[in-house]
């Protein structure tokens, strides 16, 4: 599959030849588990299969809460409560579920900035990119939903706060809010339209991730260098990589154990510490919570919504070019889509030649300000619009938009890249050789083969 | 034992609950669940129910909770005649919706939702509140003399506890820059527990701290009735999976000692 030169699957026995006349299914398999990967990975490229697990955790609880799940207004909240208390392990599978999409976000933003860091997404894998940016819109609308289906006072409200975004769209904006709750409000159509997409939508996801595994397989890995694997020859080849099978199977499993310790300690002991007491108390269109909080998850894009009042020049600006079409609302919904939409551009906004950060001294620095940002917005966007936060969120979304359209466009023209290593190989060689045990500093002995 | 520190302080870091309203008394009380390994006093559930039983069920249901649950072990744990006991000795009837009619309730029924003057159901208290059987601990002993700028006033609605934020508040209470002077506010309900208000079955003393102390365990277990079991998956999963990690680093150790090796200039071990 990938264009680096390698082995392939050769069907030895009489049925694997009659098979593979037919369908090569073997082959396929063969391929994507022995593709030859960069041998010097580190481990921000493990969340890949931390992400794939949690995908498929979420189907599998996801298919047992449905069967004990009601999708009315009256019943929903009840039938939550019957799956925690009366289904055999129910509050097992529901704390795993509602848990597992911290998990998947927690995974999705470490493995975003890893590209964004190492340049994952330059060519030529902006293809691979743009798929994991729809992926990631697509996990964002799944969880939304998710979130209602247990019908409790945020389910409703949030539901309620985050369709009535759409109807801040000029002109068309009241009949799409219509059309997304099924009525003129958050109520059973809603419920119902909600949990059909939330069991539609991870199975678009999980067609979507073959695509984006595909397109990575073809143009191969990228890896902490940004050096891409020599094709020149098959030696040269295996130099630089090393199969999938067995050496970054077993590496990233090893890292998925450690990642579920983390994750069964706060199913076990915290199941709760993520949620928001106020989703325990069934949804009431007659009482309005205090305050209105998405799920962690939501708040960096949440502050950036919040963060364009009518005070803002740029608002002001936009409002009167406009005439008026453009009010602070909808600016702040442009604003929040506009922050997923500059991500994915990225591969056209960066002008550097140089693919991975370690080579590119300025840019370091911009990376790690914007992870901060993204943290201070989190924050942010978790307190109440009100006091320095607004200010914090404009800030913050100041510099999420700067980055992407102005940083990433001129480094490339000023910055001076140091000189990454000619080859992969180079650079795996220089780490493990420096010392004695690459990143082992216990000494321990080379393995005995005749243990 | 008791570290009074206030709810705006312990929930300053989640969404900011507290800026709403002014700030409250927040009693963290230390209770025999907390912790990794804080487990249910079987005892202390029972009493519990007793106090809910006698007191609190006059107001409030507790409708998402199975009777026959109260015989769950990791749960009040009680024997299964004592439960029928339970039903007959508090006259427990639910609506028959066939019947059209109330019957006596059998243990897989609910408990009956109560809704006589609209108190909220209890079911879920413990975790629909920030601070959850704390926030219950710190409300049921929360009630006190009305501060002195209250009777400055027009009189209040209601009952003066200074751990309830979201209540009515007097302006005769408020500063000139409109600060609260006073943490709490006024609640709808009367104080229900005052000490001595049940006779335990098993003799402990009813001393007020005692009383509640006891129903918010009960309404603890009520909210999360598979703690126990929760705990000990909890345990369970991150000893396999903690297992698990170290075999697969040994075997992810080994798998690539070959490949390092030959680059230390070490004899390749395969």
């Amino acid at each position: 599959m990938s264009g680096i030169p390698h082995d392939h699957y050769e069907p030895k026995s009489g049925g694997e030849k009659w098979l593979h006349r037919r369908l090569p299914v073997v082959s396929l398999l063969y391929d994507t588990l022995m593709i030859p990967t960069p041998k010097n990975l580190n481990w921000m490229w493990i969340w890949g299969i931390v992400l794939v697990f949690c995908l498929v955790m979420q189907i599998v609880t996801g298919i047992i809460l449905v069967m004990h799940y009601t999708a009315h207004v009256d019943m929903a909240f009840a039938s939550v409560e019957h799956i925690m208390r009366d289904v055999n392990g129910g509050w097992a599978i529901r704390y795993v579920h509602a848990n597992g999409a911290s998990l998947f976000f927690v995974a999705v933003y470490l493995h975003i900035f890893r590209g964004l860091y190492y340049g994952s997404y330059k060519e030529p894998r902006e293809v691979t990119w743009i798929i994991g940016m729809l992926i990631f819109v697509l996990m964002m609308g799944t969880a939304f939903m998710g979130y209602v289906l247990p019908w409790g006072q945020m389910s409703f409200w949030g539901a309620t706060v985050i369709t009535g975004l759409f109807g801040a769209i000029p002109f068309i904006g009241e009949a799409i809010q219509t059309w997304l709750l099924g009525g003129p409000a958050v109520g059973n159509a809603t419920l119902n339209r909600f949990l059909s997409l939330h069991y539609l939508l991870p199975f678009i996801i999980l067609g979507l991730v073959i695509v984006h595994v595909w397109a990575f397989h073809t143009t191969g890995n990228n890896n902490p260098t940004g050096v891409e694997v020599r094709r020149s020859s098959k030696k040269e080849a295996e130099a630089d990589t090393l199969p999938f099978w067995p050496y970054f199977v077993i590496k990233d499993l090893f890292a998925l154990a450690v990642v579920l310790v983390a994750f069964f300690a706060i199913v076990g002991y915290l199941p709760n510490a993520l949620g928001h007491p106020d989703n325990y108390i069934e949804a009431n269109p007659m009482a309005t919570p205090a305050h209105i909080v998405p799920e962690w998850y939501f708040l960096p894009f949440y502050a950036i919504l919040r963060a364009f009042t009518n005070d803002v020049w740029i608002v002001i600006a936009a409002n009167w070019i406009t005439a008026g079409l453009v009010d602070a609302k909808f600016f702040g919904v442009l604003a929040m889509f506009g922050a997923i939409i500059v991500m994915a551009l990225a591969p056209w906004l960066d002008t550097s030649g140089v693919r991975s950060g370690r080579y590119r001294p300025m840019f370091k620095w911009w990376f790690w300000l914007l992870v901060i940002d993204f943290a201070v917005l989190t924050y942010a966007g978790g307190q109440p619009a009100e006091g320095i936060w607004p200010t914090v969120s404009l800030l913050g979304a100041t510099y999420w938009f700067a980055y992407f359209l102005v940083i990433l466009p001129l480094l490339g023209v000023i910055e001076k890249p140091t000189t990454p290593p000619a080859t992969i190989e180079e650079d795996f060689n220089a780490h493990y050789s420096k010392t004695t045990g690459g990143t082992s500093t216990t000494g321990a002995t080379a393995p005995n083969p005749a243990e | 034992m008791f570290r009074p520190i206030t709810l705006a302080a312990a929930v300053a870091l989640s969404a900011g609950v507290a800026h709403a309203a002014g700030e409250a008394h927040f009693e963290n009380h230390d209770f025999s669940f907390e912790g990794p390994f804080g487990s249910y006093d079987e005892n202390q559930l029972q009493r519990g129910l007793q106090v809910f039983s006698q007191v609190c069920s006059g107001c409030h249901g507790i409708r998402y909770v199975p009777i026959r649950t109260l015989s769950d072990e990791g749960g009040p744990n009680l024997p299964e005649d004592q439960v029928r006991a339970y039903i007959d000795e508090y006259f427990i009837e639910v609506w028959d919706p066939e019947e059209q009619d109330y019957r006596a309730a059998t243990p897989n029924d609910h408990f009956p939702p109560n809704t006589s003057v609209g108190a909220p159901d209890l079911s879920l208290m413990a975790k629909a509140r920030e601070g959850g059987p704390d926030h219950i601990y710190s409300i049921l002993t929360g009630y006190e003399e009305e501060p002195e700028c209250a009777l400055e006033g027009p009189p209040m609605d209601g009952f003066y506890n200074r751990a309830f934020a979201n209540g009515a508040y007097p302006e005769s209470c408020l500063d000139e820059e409109g600060h609260r002077t006073v943490e709490g506010s006024w609640i709808a309900m009367s104080q229900p527990l005052y000490g001595d208000d049940v006779v335990y079955q098993d003799g402990t003393e009813a001393t007020l701290e005692q009383e509640v102390e006891d129903v918010s365990a009960f309404l603890m277990w009520a909210a999360e009735p598979h703690m126990m079991e929760r705990k000990e998956m909890g345990f369970r999963a991150i000893l396999m999976l903690g297992l698990l990690s170290v075999l697969l680093y040994l075997t992810n150790k080994r798998i690539w000692a070959p490949v390092k090796a030959r680059l230390k200039g070490e004899t390749p071990a395969e």
